[in-house]
């Protein structure tokens, strides 16, 4: 990298650069060699940025208007709706947004597991995405919680009485969280501040995130090692700019569609009705994005169990750079994990649509065999795939299969424009 | 592709299946054409005004709108009242204010920055007024139920004589609509219940249109600016991408690759 060449012009430049050089990280990003064979599912760490800036730039408006307070918060979210100049059009997209948040990270971690982004040397980048991706969970959570209405009362209840699952403390831990005997005002404050809290940690782990992926630098849709910077390279400004610009429109698109034309279709009709502790909904279900995690906890009969199962399913990811064996990083070299990796895909779809059903019968059934099969995945799928696995010849670097090195790699090739 | 093509008709067939299970439980509701649907969709203004007249004679006896003030019903967007027919609707509520000087509580006609007077003191005087059933808030009753517009107008003209199979408690009545069939409201409306100033016949199917109109905008009383605002945030998203588009593939093509 030509970081360390890098002499502003001016005099002035120099001078406050060799104090503080800001402008050689400004080099550094807009230089930063980057693969030139990206697709567009890598235009979602663009994208998610934009999330989590969108985010808490709309948070830090409705926190001057909400009142945290059981008495008052459902009222001051209609103030919000009603009275603010744009409350409405900021509260949408405050709400829409989260759900767009986790469509990005979805599709951002799903990208990761096809083409091996984990795979060393970027194990440490996995494991600060899944904390961040730990801590989005927490945030929105604690987000759903703030408008008071019915489904954030007893989805709070439900995911709190979890901890009661923990031997001889669980109780004890249940009445600290909630701060007192049932989830009552103090309750509700403790998840303000936090839910207001969460975001800046959140932002604090990207900027690392980002950090240790410039040691190693992006992995790629080929998914080899290459020489930075090389032909193999184009620098990050313009051509990542402005290629990221272009999917972060289209995902604006989307996003407006929702918040203009159908806002509450992703949200439910009961958190329009405020909070009533001696009212139970018939049915409690988090927002669609927590709906996997809610299958695998209900599809364990025993509470605890349960719980473990649940808290399993995601830490089992912290460790997937070293339950996947296999040297290839790429799927398209894969030709056998590439068909497990579309199950674990239908998998998961799978398992949040139970997680939307009522836990019984048929739907219980199908959740206790998408779970099982889950864990089988990464337990027993992966770590075998690795040594069994006859995999296709990888090129040398991006440009050759472009140039003909080998059959083989034109098929490649072809494959992953198609992907595009 | 292929993949792509896979991922979306996996999630076609759930979609499919989801919507299939839920039809397979609930009951069709009766549909009508609303105005305030779509992405131009405005609200008819007669209708809301009739709406809100069929709400104030007839719903407000029992069923509170703590979220509206009097206000709203000249404010753009909404009823549009003219200010001196608001104020003339504002005054001809009491309004409990005070306490004054002699720390005594006094009653007067209501203003325009007045909420909607609430038919009763609180929720327990609701319930006991109401056979033990509280009879929810309006504000924003259209969002709290699942079916919307759609199963409030369905319910309003769901009431009929209860199933042989069935026993209904006293107070308690049947509807074909409502969640478990038993509803605690009697029914509501019935031909000629109220005067349209406008002359427009009042049956139950036209009071129900209107009535429910009226509270899809007390729910969404921004939804015609939302609408209008998102055909132009979404022009000017598709326009501006289209440019990006162009952009991209200008600097790209100093590069041998595609983008």
């Amino acid at each position: 990298m030509s970081d360390h060449d890098y002499r502003p012009k001016s005099k002035v430049g120099q001078w406050f650069n060799d104090r503080l050089p800001l402008l050689t990280l400004a080099n550094h990003l807009t230089d930063y060699p980057t693969p030139k064979n990206l697709n567009y599912w890598w235009t979602f760490g663009g994208i998610l940025t934009f999330c989590l800036i969108t985010q808490i730039v709309t948070g830090l408006t409705l926190a001057m208007h909400y009142i945290a307070h059981a008495d008052m918060a459902f009222e001051s979210v209609e103030h919000i709706m009603r009275d603010v100049n744009y409350g409405w059009l900021i509260r949408y997209i405050h709400a829409n947004g989260a759900s767009m948040f986790f469509l990005a990270v979805y599709i951002h971690i799903f990208r990761s597991l096809f083409y091996g982004s984990y795979k060393s040397p970027r194990e440490i980048i996995w494991i600060l995405g899944i904390i961040i991706y730990l801590l989005m969970m927490a945030a929105a959570f604690m987000g759903y919680v703030l408008p008071w209405g019915q489904m954030s009362f007893w989805g709070a209840t439900v995911i709190t009485n979890l901890f009661s699952a923990i031997p001889l403390v669980g109780e004890g831990i249940v009445t600290w969280l909630w701060g007192g005997y049932s989830v009552d005002n103090p309750t509700l404050t403790r998840f303000f501040t936090l839910h207001y809290l969460i975001p800046f940690l959140i932002l604090g782990l990207v900027v690392l995130h980002i950090w240790a992926l410039h040691v190693p630098g992006n992995n790629n849709p080929v998914g080899i090692d290459i020489k930075k910077p090389s032909k193999d390279t184009v620098p990050f400004h313009p051509y990542i700019v402005i290629k990221d610009g272009f999917a972060l429109l289209m995902f604006m698109i989307v996003f407006a569609f929702f918040v203009f034309y159908a806002p509450n279709i992703l949200g439910h009709a009961d958190n329009y009705i405020e909070a009533n502790p001696m009212v139970t909904p018939a049915h409690i279900v988090p927002e669609w994005y927590l709906l996997p995690f809610y299958a695998i906890l209900r599809s364990v009969p025993d509470k605890l169990l349960g719980v473990v199962a649940m808290l399993s399913a995601i830490l089992i990811l912290a460790v997937l750079p070293w339950l996947d064996t296999s040297k290839i990083r790429s799927a398209v070299f894969r030709p056998l994990y590439k068909q497990f990796y579309w199950i674990l895909v239908a998998d998961v779809l799978i398992l949040g649509y139970v997680g939307a059903m009522p836990a019984e019968g048929l739907y219980l059934l199908i959740a206790r065999v998408a779970t099982a099969y889950y864990f089988l995945h990464f337990l027993v799928i992966l770590p075998v795939l690795g040594f069994k696995e006859k995999t296709l010849p990888v090129p040398l670097s991006i440009t050759e299969p472009v140039l003909g090195g080998s059959p083989n790699l034109a098929a490649a090739r072809n494959k992953e424009s198609k992907i595009e | 592709m292929k993949n792509l093509f896979k991922l979306f008709s996996i999630i076609i067939l759930i979609i499919a299946s989801n919507s299939y299970s839920v039809a397979a439980e609930k009951v069709e509701y009766l549909k009508t054409d609303w105005s305030f649907k779509g992405l131009f969709g405005k609200f008819d203004r007669a209708s809301l005004q009739r709406g809100y007249q069929v709400y104030t004679e007839v719903c407000a006896s029992c069923h509170s709108m703590k979220y509206l003030s009097y206000r709203n019903l000249a404010e753009p967007g909404g009823p549009e009242f003219s200010e001196a027919q608001a104020k003339a609707i504002a005054a001809s509520f009491e309004v409990t204010d005070g306490p004054n000087s002699d720390g005594e509580m006094f009653t007067r006609p209501g203003k325009l920055s007045d909420k909607f007077v609430m038919p009763y003191d609180n929720v327990k005087a609701a319930q006991a007024a109401n056979g033990g059933a509280y009879p929810p808030d309006m504000s924003v009753l259209v969002k709290a139920r699942g079916g919307g517009v759609d199963y409030i107008y369905s319910l309003l003209q769901g009431y009929e004589e209860a199933p042989s199979n069935v026993s209904l408690d006293d107070g308690v009545y049947y509807n074909k609509y409502m969640y478990g069939n038993k509803i605690r409201m009697s029914a509501p409306l019935s031909d000629g219940l109220v005067e349209y100033g406008d002359g427009t016949n009042a049956t139950v199917e036209q009071m129900s249109k209107d009535v429910t109109t009226f509270l899809m905008w007390s729910a969404e009383p921004h939804l015609e600016a939302r609408h209008q605002m998102g055909f132009k945030a979404i022009v000017y998203l598709i326009i501006l991408t289209i440019l990006v588009y162009f952009s991209m593939k200008k600097i790209w093509s100093r590069v041998e690759s595609e983008v």
